[in-house]
């Protein structure tokens, strides 16, 4: 338990709309550690993890609004800091 | 000229904070006469930080969007008949105790919301509680449209609501979720938002959904997932309002902290249920009770208390305890119910040789210890035909209402765990200090407790026989004992011949 | 055959649940609405009191003065439950995301001549209060009200205004090249102009009602039904004349919105008279209360903005409030 002690995730269905931000995910978050469960995919890192509105418009070609994350949100643990270019997750 | 772009922080604030305005021609204390009665002091409601910045063109557009998708699975799935897909109908056992027990405390969690929407002094607070509000009457409403197909063809689904009220294991929600509303607005919110969502909720939806997910229920999986995109929201809501409250003023610790303790152990109580469904009435787990309670409160729980650290916050009261009991709940309350399945709304149904297998696998220091035994034993007598339901009715913990059935498991888990005080001349008894703490602080509360067996022996509940309360209760005899031999049974058996003989021609 | 043992074989048992087999009888499956909003909120067997309001119950019915034999008597016309009303909302949403995009694209508001700019300033842009205000009352109501037919009509009514102000402040932005001079102006107009003091004044005293249907008559019948047919329908069709089509463009929603609330109005108006005399007396008592009332405090407003008309305007629009609320039920009402 006490080296996961400051893990943030993002759990997400596990569908077509999700896979960008998932492989957006995996590209901007070095330390992301990346489970598939029946029906959800679960994100987790170390103290921070951070999903970019445009590497996640780099994946699918058209412009992407941070919030149309919560139409495949899950779930979360972590203080949330989100803006027109990113939704960000961490632990102080 | 070009308009000026907003920035979404600057943007959201303009579009609800400063429409409220302070009152003149009535006193503020009279326009929110609640919000401060409990003590917690609100020095600069302005530093409230949004949650999430949705305005409501954008919740209609992303809500409606989610209700599309989640109403044509419900549709697709009445009209393919989705119920044979599922792993096996005794698996509906869980559904039939998530609309009676969890589908209620959506709704009440919407009306506490809409209070506390209307009485918070700050205008950030309360918009954010109105969203809560209204995505908690999604939730009622698309659960009782998605188990609407269920209930068309099984038993025990067709009156939660009206069994909400009264049945003896469904006043452990009731209460759980009465208490939370008849308490101020920063408890409810503390209670709700902070004890269950943030800490606990993870523990209700996301392995049980995936649960059903891997038996085959594609609707409950649908709603689940889609009810869960609207609790992340409501889960920074929850961390949100304890920052606040820490933040504003250095009073509120103690204050927070107590609550903190007593609702988490009294949402604790109540996922004793959610370990019972995890464990036993799902065919196939995908994860075990202990499992969970490991990855989604030891972890989690960890690292969220951790970071509350640095305002003096701790981990809520008797967290030990509470991990050591996850060895033990799921089959404490499971063997409850089967030595009750004569009283439940549900069909209960010993572990098969499989499960159990898959039992021991998951708790090897408890299962074959203390709980195969039981189960194998009760197993024989039904074979020879002596198996008897429990007489009597059980004592109930004054606070979660559970039956006596815990136990002393940090030194003896063969002992009952078992506490009484005493108030005003009677006796009043609990399943574990952390209910017995609860009473102690506020006993004029909790005397007032509607406990379901004490309403039986008073006469209130339809008469002093079984049949009479199971009567009152609006359970139909097809609707409990055991699912083998059940009309339930007979009705999937009958499908799953036919569909055989489908596949046969 | 085997395919047709099959389907043969997945018969329902029962139609429904079980209050609405009651309710309804079990020939046909219940509608989506019926389901929704029907005996959902608990009746009985309270565990507590409120710590806040030690003299009542949870959803405690005596909160107001009507009495119902049944609180579901009443049913929404509209048939909303969440799914249906997100939609439709949704759908007008989008429209309304359109018309403030091509007002913003093309610049619109430059060719609106200034003095209907001033107007809207003045006269439309401080209605984000009151819509603010409809949105706090509206929220009291779903906290106090009987049955979830009820709480469920007050919860969308509440975010509506909650949507319906942050439309109006939206224009009040976009007018200004979204500086914010004309929302602090609207803001000190509401807080301090003579002309809004009296509606202000009301509008607090509704704040603090004890009875959530009286409430529900003072804000959704008699205030609704003065504000949106004289500012939103009146008021937009004089400043439309005066070259002030762009406004009407982003009010639309607003329009639309009243034209569907008079729906339900109009029934739960009907169905809470005829049940007894007793209800039908409350009723009018309070439109004829909340109708002079508002009737006065929003009078310095009308002249604003129409001029000298502007009495003649808002009686006319009393009058064809009263006359709607006595064809449905509400008899008695006191004409000036």
């Amino acid at each position: 338990m006490s080296d996961k002690k400051n893990t943030v995730f993002l759990i997400v269905q596990d569908n077509e709309d999700a896979r960008p931000i998932i492989e957006a995910v995996e590209q901007d978050n070095s330390a992301v550690n990346i489970q598939y469960q029946p029906g959800l995919v679960r994100m987790e890192a170390p103290g921070r993890l951070i999903v970019n509105r445009e590497t996640v418009e780099e994946e699918i070609g058209r412009e992407w609004d941070v919030q149309e994350l919560h139409l495949v949100l899950i779930s979360l643990a972590g203080n949330v800091d989100e803006d027109e270019d990113k939704f960000e997750l961490s632990w102080h | 000229m070009p308009a000026k772009k907003l920035n979404l922080r600057k943007r959201y604030e303009l579009l609800t904070r400063g429409m409220g305005w302070e009152t003149t021609y009535q006193k503020m204390d009279d326009v929110f006469p609640y919000d401060s009665f409990e003590g917690i002091k609100i020095t600069d409601w302005d530093k409230w930080e949004d949650p999430f910045r949705l305005t409501m063109d954008a919740y209609w557009k992303f809500q409606a969007e989610k209700e599309k998708k989640l109403y044509a699975v419900i549709d697709s799935f009445a009209q393919n008949n989705g119920q044979t897909n599922l792993s096996d109908a005794s698996y509906l056992s869980a559904i039939k105790l998530f609309i009676t027990g969890v589908t209620p405390i959506e709704y009440a969690a919407h009306r506490g919301f809409a209070n506390l929407g209307r009485h918070f002094r700050g205008d950030g607070a309360r918009v954010a509680c109105q969203m809560q509000a209204i995505d908690e009457l999604r939730h009622q409403q698309t659960q009782v449209h998605t188990i609407s197909h269920y209930n068309k063809h099984f038993n025990g689904l067709h009156d939660p609501f009206y069994q909400f009220d009264r049945v003896w294991y469904l006043s452990v929600p009731k209460s759980f979720a009465e208490d939370a509303m008849t308490a101020g607005p920063f408890e409810f919110i503390t209670s709700i938002s902070f004890a269950f969502e943030y800490v606990l909720t993870n523990l209700l939806f996301v392995p049980f959904m995936s649960g059903a997910a891997y038996n085959g229920d594609m609707a409950t999986v649908t709603f689940g997932f889609s009810a869960q995109s609207d609790e992340s929201r409501h889960m920074t809501l929850g961390l949100e309002i304890i920052k606040f409250m820490l933040e504003q003023h250095e009073d509120n610790l103690p204050i927070v902290q107590r609550w903190m303790d007593k609702h988490f152990w009294r949402a604790y109580r109540l996922l004793a249920l959610v370990a019972a469904m995890q464990d036993y009435m799902l065919t196939n787990s995908p994860m075990s009770w202990k499992e969970a309670w490991d990855v989604y409160f030891v972890e989690n729980g960890g690292a969220l208390f951790e970071d509350l650290s640095r305002y003096g916050l701790r981990m809520p009261k008797y967290h030990e305890l509470a991990t050591a009991e996850a060895e033990h709940v799921s089959h404490q309350v499971w063997s409850v119910f089967c030595s009750l399945g004569n009283a439940t709304g549900f069909h209960t149904f010993l572990p098969t040789e499989e499960k159990m297998a898959w039992l021991s696998e998951k708790y090897p220091d408890t299962f074959d210890k203390y709980y195969r035994p039981r189960f194998e034993y009760w197993a024989k007598q039904k074979e020879e035909g002596t198996f008897e339901y429990q007489k009597g009715l059980p004592q109930l913990c004054q606070i979660c209402q559970i039956p006596m059935i815990f136990t002393e498991v940090q030194t003896d888990p063969m002992q009952i765990s078992y506490r009484v005080t005493e108030h005003g001349g009677d006796k009043y008894h609990f399943c574990s200090d952390g209910c017995k703490d609860i009473f102690e602080h506020e006993p004029e509360k909790y005397v007032q407790a509607w406990l379901p067996v004490h309403q039986i022996f008073q006469g209130n509940c339809g008469g002093p026989t079984l049949p009479e309360v199971l009567e009152w209760y609006k359970f139909a005899p097809e609707d409990s004992g055991d699912y083998i031999g059940s009309q339930d049974h007979a009705r999937w058996q009958e499908w799953k011949g036919a569909d055989k003989k489908v596949k046969e021609a | 055959m085997s395919i047709e043992i099959s389907a043969k074989s997945i018969q329902p048992v029962r139609l429904s649940y079980g209050n609405l087999k009651e309710r309804f009888g079990d020939k046909k499956p219940a509608s989506r609405y019926q389901e929704a909003v029907y005996d959902i909120q608990p009746t009985t067997n309270f565990q507590y009191r409120p710590l806040w309001d030690k003299d009542h119950e949870l959803y405690d019915p005596s909160k107001t003065a009507i009495v119902m034999e049944d609180w579901y008597s009443f049913a929404d016309p509209r048939q909303y439950y969440y799914g249906t009303y997100t939609i439709t909302r949704s759908k007008q949403q989008e429209v309304a995301e359109h018309n403030f995009a091509f007002v913003d694209k093309r610049d619109l508001f430059d060719s609106v001549p200034e003095a209907v700019k001033q107007q809207v300033r003045e006269i439309l842009v401080p209605l984000r209060h009151v819509e603010w205000a409809a949105n706090m009352n509206n929220c009291q109501i779903t906290g106090e009200s009987v049955g979830s037919n009820f709480s469920t009509l007050g919860m969308f009514n509440a975010m509506d205004r909650l949507g319906m102000a942050q439309y109006v402040t939206r224009i009040g932005l976009l007018i200004d090249g979204n500086e914010e001079t004309a929302i602090d102006a609207a803001k000190e107009a509401w807080m301090e102009a003579p002309e809004w003091q009296g509606l202000r004044h009301a509008i607090e005293d509704m704040f603090v009602l004890d009875d959530w249907f009286e409430l529900m008559i003072a804000q959704n019948f008699v205030l609704d039904g003065l504000i949106f047919p004289l500012l939103y329908d009146r008021f937009e069709k004089k400043i439309t004349i005066e070259g002030g089509a762009t406004v009407a463009m982003l009010t639309e929603f607003m329009d639309d919105w009243y034209k569907e609330t008079v729906r339900w109005t109009n029934t739960l108006a009907k169905v809470t008279a005829k049940e007894s005399e007793a209800n039908q007396e409350l009723l009018t008592t309070w439109v004829n209360k909340w109708a002079d009332r508002l009737t006065s405090a929003m009078e310095p407003i009308a002249v604003k903005a129409f001029g000298s008309d502007g009495i003649n305007q808002l009686a006319e629009v009393k009058e064809e409030l009263l006359n709607r609320l006595t064809k449905n039920g509400v008899t008695g009402l006191k004409r000036s």
